[in-house]
């Protein structure tokens, strides 16, 4: 026995702080998992909270303004601007957006560029590349970002880095699925990031929802 | 038994089989930096190996390599200190074995296919077959399965040895980690269309790896580090393992919220987030107070002096680039424009460097000094210690280098990309393209360069101090007997079960 075993207070000894230990990573880990069941709700695709939207989402134009209720903006969703022309089911949006997103993980995209922030530092924020200025306008859009995603090395920018995305090689298929993943993403309501962000014109045709054809 | 002679026999089996894990953590270390070096090279010449090692290769091997290598180091550590802690020889030498053997092959089939075949098609099979895509989890799917399995087998040995044998507070407390641990590793492996989903889940892994239960392997760790460098006082040890252990679990999980800003989940994430992380600091605190006051009572003589010099290194190190450059940029308010700049890289180099390079280091000198049969590893050495002392410096000043010219970098990104640009696609190139940007991506290049040469210092002083000694460790013990007498001392037995 040392000395210290003997004269060791309550508050420094160390079967109380083994059950410190113990209570409070229990309690933690108990609202953490309680957080999370609550959280799963909320984030689901198309859920009610409207945080993450419907992969249909993508029929819509798509908008990132001020709320003053919230002091900063957020995502609006706006008349039917189809992706490609083509209004999909909540099904097949979800097939499009899915194999975007595959094809995203497949080619390792994120060890460049970060998504919702997070990933690489070497390329620009995708959160909001579907409604990044440097496409023009939404006219011009749809062209030019597969332009982009099919050949970035003769379609590049760079801004006098020379810092070029190298060509991923996609499928056509794979493009359409990259945008429409990108499309889907910029609808998400991320509590105002990137602070600051203002899209480009969209003032294109609209569809009126009787026009579409089943 | 010849002493300064690198000697197996002295070594119980599961200490071989650690040395086996230090020393593919320190090849992987190594090929680490490497990989870092052409990942910054690119940064300032674009051109470098474009098309064939693209940048997000680099980068990818660069960030697996270190997760793979330090899990190495915590397994080797266990494996060293089992049978001294447990009191009895490993229950499953063989499965052990052939576990690593496993493991081993596997990192290096995964390796092979990241460099040569890289990324596949947008389907199923490329996650499951070459590359997962997620950052530092990037291994496919079919590793990640063998990872568990062989995550499996070690535990049973842990386990299992523990139970064979005798439990002691910092066993009790490293097996119920390491079942969090490995558990954890489930969350990252599996796929979803749902992105907000796919990060929630993500970030458990890696935040509560690094937050939580490596933290506090790390202290189960440094707690035996301290005994065996300073004889200290298991008692004490133990209790202080605990306080970490509740004020880091305390602060740690719900800290996890500082990830869950801007992802899509819901607004009360930024209140506890921010106000959970900011406790972060805390434990980090009690780990230097701790070291500090051990190793200060003990007049900081120990019988080896790098590795005490590295344990030191990792309690202001942990506290620094977790604690501080964490602390820095948690706030949500803050957060909303640091957020995925160069910030995030400073603290993450530093925060992984000091947490857990330096612990690691600290403990493969122990294993060395071992290895060479107890031998004197304190003042007075050879060439009076140039190559211990060179590459600690080295790495240091390279380490702190990169972190101070990223800090600048992520300063200026997020003002000019953020703040001002509105983080448009221009607005990222605009941060990217001013002088102090362009400038500290030079100064990371040359420290890096700087701590690589460090590193083969480093890894040359491992396989050459000792050589030849003559003096046993015993010899400094008895000029400093009456600091360290009234402790337990070396592989103290004080133990009760848990
Ligand atoms: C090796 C690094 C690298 C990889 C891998 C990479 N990119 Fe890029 N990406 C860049 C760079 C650099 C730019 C800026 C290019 C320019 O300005 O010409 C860029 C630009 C872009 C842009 C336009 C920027 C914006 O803000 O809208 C999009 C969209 C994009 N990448 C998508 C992708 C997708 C999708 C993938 C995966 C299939 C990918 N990138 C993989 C480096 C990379
Ligand atoms: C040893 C412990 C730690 C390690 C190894 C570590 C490592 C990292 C790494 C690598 C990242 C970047 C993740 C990415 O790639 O996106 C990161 C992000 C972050 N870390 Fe830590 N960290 C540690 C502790 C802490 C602590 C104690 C705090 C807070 C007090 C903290 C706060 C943050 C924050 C806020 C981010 C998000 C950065 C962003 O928004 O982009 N970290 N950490
Ligand atoms: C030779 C020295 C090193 C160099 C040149 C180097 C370089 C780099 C580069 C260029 C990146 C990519 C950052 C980006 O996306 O913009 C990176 C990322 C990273 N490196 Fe290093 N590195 C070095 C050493 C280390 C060490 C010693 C560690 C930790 C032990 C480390 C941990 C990391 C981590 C965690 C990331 C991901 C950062 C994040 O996403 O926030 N690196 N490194
Ligand atoms: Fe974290």
């Amino acid at each position: 026995m040392t000395s210290a075993e003997v004269s060791a207070p309550w508050w420094a000894s160390e079967g109380f702080w083994r059950k410190c230990a113990i209570f409070v990573t229990a309690f933690m880990a108990l609202v953490l998992i309680i957080l999370t069941f609550h959280t799963l709700v909320v984030i689901e695709a198309g859920g009610e909270s409207g945080r993450v939207p419907a992969y249909s989402v993508i029929n819509h134009r798509i908008g990132f303004e001020f709320d003053s209720d919230r002091n900063h903006a957020v995502p609006t969703i706006g008349p039917l601007v189809p992706l490609f022309g083509e209004v999909l089911s909540e099904e097949d949006a979800k097939a499009l957006v899915n194999h975007g997103k595959l094809t995203v993980q497949a080619r390792n995209c994120m060890n460049c560029h970060t998504i919702l922030g997070n990933g690489a530092y070497y390329a620009p924020d995708l959160t909001k590349a579907w409604l990044d200025p440097g496409w023009g306008n939404e006219q011009a859009r749809e062209l030019l970002m597969t332009m982009f995603l099919t050949d970035p090395v003769a379609n590049k920018r760079t801004f006098g880095t020379n810092r070029t995305m190298p060509n991923p090689k996609l499928t056509e298929d794979e493009v359409r699925g990259v945008i429409a993943y990108l499309k889907w993403m910029s609808a998400i309501d991320t509590n105002g990031f990137p602070n600051g962000f203002t899209p480009l014109p969209q003032d294109g045709p609209i569809l009126e929802p009787e026009e579409v054809v089943q | 038994m010849k002493l300064g002679a690198i000697n197996y026999s002295e070594l119980t089996d599961a200490q071989r089989l650690a040395v086996k894990y230090f020393v593919v953590a320190m090849a992987l270390f190594l090929a680490q930096m490497l990989f870092g070096v052409l990942s910054a090279i690119q940064f300032v010449l674009p051109d470098f190996l474009f098309g064939v090692l693209d940048f997000n290769v680099n980068r990818m091997v660069h960030i697996n390599a270190m997760v793979v290598w330090m899990l190495y180091g915590f397994t080797g550590s266990i494996f060293w200190l089992i049978e001294d802690e447990s009191g009895v020889p490993l229950v499953g030498q063989k499965i052990a074995n052939i576990t690593f053997w496993v493991l081993t092959a596997a990192v290096a089939v995964v390796v092979v296919v990241f460099l040569f075949v890289q990324s596949g098609p947008g389907e199923q099979m490329t996650l499951w077959l070459i590359n997962e895509g997620r950052e530092y989890i990037e291994a496919p799917r079919w590793a990640d399965i063998g990872i568990v399995l062989c995550m499996l087998a070690i535990f049973y040995n842990v386990c299992g040895t523990f139970l064979k044998g005798k439990w002691s507070g910092i066993s009790g407390v490293l097996v119920l980690d390491l079942v969090a641990l490995a558990g954890l590793y489930l969350a990252g492996m599996f796929y979803t269309t749902n992105l907000p989903m796919d990060q929630y889940w993500w970030w458990w892994v890696i935040h509560l790896w690094v937050e939580a239960t490596w933290e506090v392997l790390v202290g189960c760790i440094m707690a035996w580090g301290l005994i065996a460098t300073l004889g200290a006082n298991r008692r004490i040890v133990t209790t202080w393992l605990y306080i970490e252990v509740a004020l880091m679990f305390g602060s740690g999980i719900l800290g996890l919220g500082h990830h869950y800003f801007w992802i899509g989940t819901p607004e009360y994430w930024l209140g506890v987030g921010g106000f959970f992380s900011a406790l972060e600091p805390v434990p980090l605190v009690a780990m230097v107070v701790h070291a500090i006051y051990d190793a200060g009572r003990h007049s900081f003589r120990s019988n080896n002096h790098p590795a005490l010099a590295w344990l030191i290194a990792h309690a202001f190190g942990n506290f620094l680039g977790a604690g501080v450059w964490g602390f820095m940029q948690t706030l949500p308010q803050i957060n909303l424009y640091t957020h995925g700049t160069q910030w995030a890289s400073s603290h993450g180099h530093l925060a992984f460097f000091g947490a857990y390079v330096t612990i690691i280091v600290a403990f493969i000198y122990l294993a060395v000094q071992k290895l060479r049969g107890d031998v004197w590893m304190s003042s007075r050495l050879p060439y009076n210690g140039f190559l211990w002392k060179g590459s600690l410096l080295l790495t240091h000043v390279g380490m702190i280098g990169m972190t101070i010219a990223l800090l600048i970098a992520g300063y200026e990104q997020a003002f000019v990309e953020r703040a001002q640009g509105g983080s448009t696609w221009a607005a990222y190139f605009a941060g990217q393209t001013q002088p102090w940007f362009i400038q500290a991506m030079w100064w990371r290049l040359v420290f890096g360069v700087l701590m690589t040469v460090g590193v083969v210092m480093l890894l040359w002083d491992f396989l050459s101090i000792g050589a030849g000694e003559t003096r046993t460790k015993l010899d400094v013990r008895r000029d400093t007997a009456p600091a360290i007498e009234e402790d337990s001392g070396v592989g103290a037995t004080e133990t009760q079960s848990a």
